[in-house]
């Protein structure tokens, strides 16, 4: 406590080279998730940011090591929750490549199918939350939000019907998928998706006529190129900054080779670019959705079906890296497999803890309040972060 | 700059490092990487090696591996991604060992990668600036993936 | 058994009761001890416990993956707003904490202070199978084994995640629960008559 008896002077500098370290505590309204950032401030503009991260560790990399490879996937979902299919993808994927298991082909069109559902459900929560963030919950940031909610839940009813879990699935498996698509989702999923394409013109025009939005989003958290292959970060960020590398496209996996779908690419490198990258992601996944319906062939869903003991799938020795594009970015799995039934080392590449990684970078020389945009722009799912 | 080429261009410079492909080839070839196990000494050339002459600028991720008796072996994969070419890079520590020195010198993702490992496996990385916990709090006691530490530790008054 | 006896001997509960000003619990007590004064308390305390219940503001603690359907449940299809429960940001204002996620040993002092400054009376609803036990998680080094551990908890919801209706279902129980305060200060005790 100050001794006011002692100090009868107090003096003040407001020669502005005063610092101040400001808390951006784990617990704030941004929703992004348990995330702390201190800020060293010189009046308004930040000058460092000290991430602190692992308020959501979780032990997955350690608890792998006591799981098996049937019991994982639906733990891997939690991951990256906001787009739990592709967690889950990696690492059965890390899994298949290892033990050179086959997957039918009907498997991995259904495969894709989720994926890129899902790639549109997470790219909607990403809009919601990014504009809710920069509008404020009580203003008008909550109408983009609870419009994206809403053609959200249309998503995850499909998922719903599918799996029978909203959220976190258990879908997929080592060598194929756990369901089948039942009667009448494939039509209910075209109306879904019709919907929504329709939907995303929507809300472009309402953004992109908003002269508030666009002065928060152009020139603000510009990544270079060079910075951004430097720092590893993927996915919207990376093709943001003029990188046309998607993993879909460059290293194809489960018959993406079979689909024509455009990767968009900007070379600004700011929060504007990647949110028009991801606009334009939601109609090229919608696109590749229909495609995979429409061709969709019929088959087993699953080399390895009957599965009657957790610890039936034996991968042997070997190890291998995995990766799929998630909505983030890469998310890759390496594995080390020692032939019994759990695996012996497993390494989990979260998209966003490397795309986390590039905020000490770009955020000094804003101010404040566009480390909200930023972040919202880069979004982070903070269980990839901290596993 | 193929696969083979940077193979040879890896093995006219670097004599101590074996080359193999991945365990696992993919149908279509791309993507997969080339792992090359190096000796610690060399692994920070190596890594500026690959950088500037075989073009691979974009870094994934590095990790550790917990071999038991054999001691600790560091992963990093990096990347040529105008090229396709993918190089898997590794370094077996040897038992007892636990330092290594740091990419960051060459790549600014290894940052927190190194400060994850160091977290998780005690791998000190020496030429590495911010070298602290990341993902644990800065009092905690032990290095979680090791083999040596139980799941289940107990930690009071949480647990 | 050995899980229900640490859970016996860990888990926290609230052994002084809320706090609130002396004077008007002398006030009330008097009221309720003179003869006929029952009808009185009995009449503040359903006029009470209804504001009460019926704008409890949680304060937006999401953690996890519960975090999301938390936010779908304050969306518009499943909208706790009808309930008067309005997300709010500060725990200075707020008497609700949704504990949804799961916790680990690092945000444990976080989420102890933020449960500090709401205040009283305040409720918890531990959201999700990790705040209830520690779900899936349970057996991680650095995971806390249930919220219950750090605060007291009023009503527990499974699932992981649970969806909307799970949670409506568990903010109905709770408003349930404000409903049966006695003497405007007093907690029900923990397993009110539920229909």
């Amino acid at each position: 406590m100050l001794d006011t008896a002692k100090t009868s002077r107090v003096e003040f500098d407001y020669s502005g080279g005063e610092r101040l370290m400001m808390n951006m505590g784990p617990q704030h309204p941004s929703a992004h998730g348990v995330f702390r950032a201190i800020l060293t401030l010189e009046g308004e503009t930040i000058v460092a940011v000290d991430a602190v991260i692992g308020y959501l560790h979780r032990c997955h990399e350690k608890l792998s090591e006591t799981l098996t490879y049937a019991q994982y996937p639906s733990i891997a979902s939690k991951t990256d929750y906001v787009a739990a299919m592709t967690s889950e993808f990696a690492y059965v994927m890390a899994a298949e490549q290892i033990g050179k298991i086959e997957v039918p082909k009907r498997a991995q069109y259904l495969r894709v199918i989720m994926a890129e559902l899902q790639r549109v459900a997470s790219h909607l929560l990403w809009l919601g939350t990014w504009c809710l963030d920069m509008g404020g919950a009580l203003g008008g940031g909550a109408t983009v939000f609870l419009y994206c909610i809403r053609e959200r839940e249309m998503i995850l009813d499909l998922f719903e019907m599918l799996v029978g879990a909203r959220l976190l699935y258990g879908f997929y498996q080592v060598g194929g998928t756990r369901y089948d698509i039942p009667d009448g989702w494939a039509a209910k999923c075209r109306e879904t998706i019709d919907i929504i394409d329709q939907r995303i013109g929507e809300y472009e025009s309402l953004l992109e006529d908003n002269p508030f939005f666009l002065a928060r989003a152009q020139d603000v958290g510009v990544i270079s190129r060079e910075l951004a292959e430097d720092v590893g970060i993927a996915g919207p960020l990376l093709r943001g900054s003029g990188v046309n590398f998607d993993i879909r496209r460059s290293a194809p996996y489960s018959s993406y080779e079979d689909f024509s779908f455009a990767v968009p690419v900007e070379t600004a490198g700011d929060c504007y670019s990647r949110y028009r990258i991801r606009m334009v992601e939601f109609r090229e996944s919608i696109k590749i959705v229909r495609q995979a319906l429409d061709t969709l062939p019929a088959g087993a869903i699953s080399s390895r079906p009957g599965l009657k003991s957790v610890a039936q799938i034996r991968i042997p020795k070997g190890d291998a890296y995995a990766r799929v594009e998630g909505p983030r970015g890469e998310v890759g799995c390496y594995l080390v497999a020692d032939g019994s039934a759990k695996p012996y080392r497993m390494k989990w590449r979260g998209a966003s803890y490397s795309n986390l990684s590039v905020l000490p970078h770009i955020i000094p020389g804003h101010k404040v309040a566009d480390v909200v945009a930023i972040m919202g722009s880069v979004d982070p799912v903070f269980g990839e972060v901290d596993r | 700059m193929t696969r083979d080429e940077a193979k040879t261009r890896i093995a006219e410079r670097f004599s101590g490092a074996q080359v193999e492909p991945a365990s696992a080839e993919a149908t279509a070839g791309r993507g997969m990487p080339l792992v090359v196990t190096i000796p610690p000494d060399q692994w920070l050339a190596f890594a500026q090696f690959a950088k500037t002459t075989l073009g691979c600028r974009f870094f994934s991720f590095s990790s550790a591996v917990d071999w038991k008796e054999q001691g600790l072996e560091v992963i990093a994969r990096v990347e040529n991604l105008d090229d396709g070419v993918a190089l898997m890079m590794k370094t077996k520590l040897g038992p007892g060992v636990s330092s290594c020195p740091s990419l960051v010198p060459v790549f600014r993702g290894a940052n927190w990668m190194e400060r994850e490992c160091y977290d998780m496996f005690g791998i000190r990385f020496d030429g590495h600036t911010d070298l602290r916990r990341i993902l644990l709090s800065d009092d905690w006691v032990g290095h979680p993936l090791l083999k040596s530490y139980a799941v289940d530790t107990p930690y009071p008054p949480y647990r | 058994m050995k899980d229900l006896q640490e859970w016996e001997q860990l888990h926290k509960s609230r052994p002084e009761g809320d706090q609130h000003s002396p004077l008007f619990e002398s006030v009330t007590e008097g009221i309720h001890s003179f003869p006929g004064g029952f009808v009185v308390t009995t009449v503040a305390d359903a006029f009470l416990n209804w504001a009460r219940k019926s704008s409890v503001w949680p304060v937006t603690f999401g953690l996890a993956c519960c975090a999301i359907e938390m936010m779908a449940t304050f969306a518009s299809r499943f909208d706790v707003e009808r309930l008067g429960m309005v997300p709010w940001a500060s725990p200075r204002h707020s008497d609700l904490m949704v504990v949804s996620g799961t916790v680990t040993i690092k945000m444990a002092p976080m989420l102890e202070r933020i449960y500090d400054q709401m205040p009283d009376p305040k409720w918890a609803v531990s959201m999700g199978s990790c705040a209830n036990s520690g779900g899936p998680f349970r057996h991680g080094y650095h995971v806390v084994k249930g919220v219950d551990r750090v605060i007291p908890v009023d009503v527990y919801v499974p699932g992981c995640p649970p969806p909307p209706e799970s949670l409506l279902n568990g903010l109905l129980l709770l408003q349930d629960q404000i409903a049966h305060f006695k003497r405007t200060g007093k907690r029900a005790a923990p397993n009110p008559k539920v229909d």
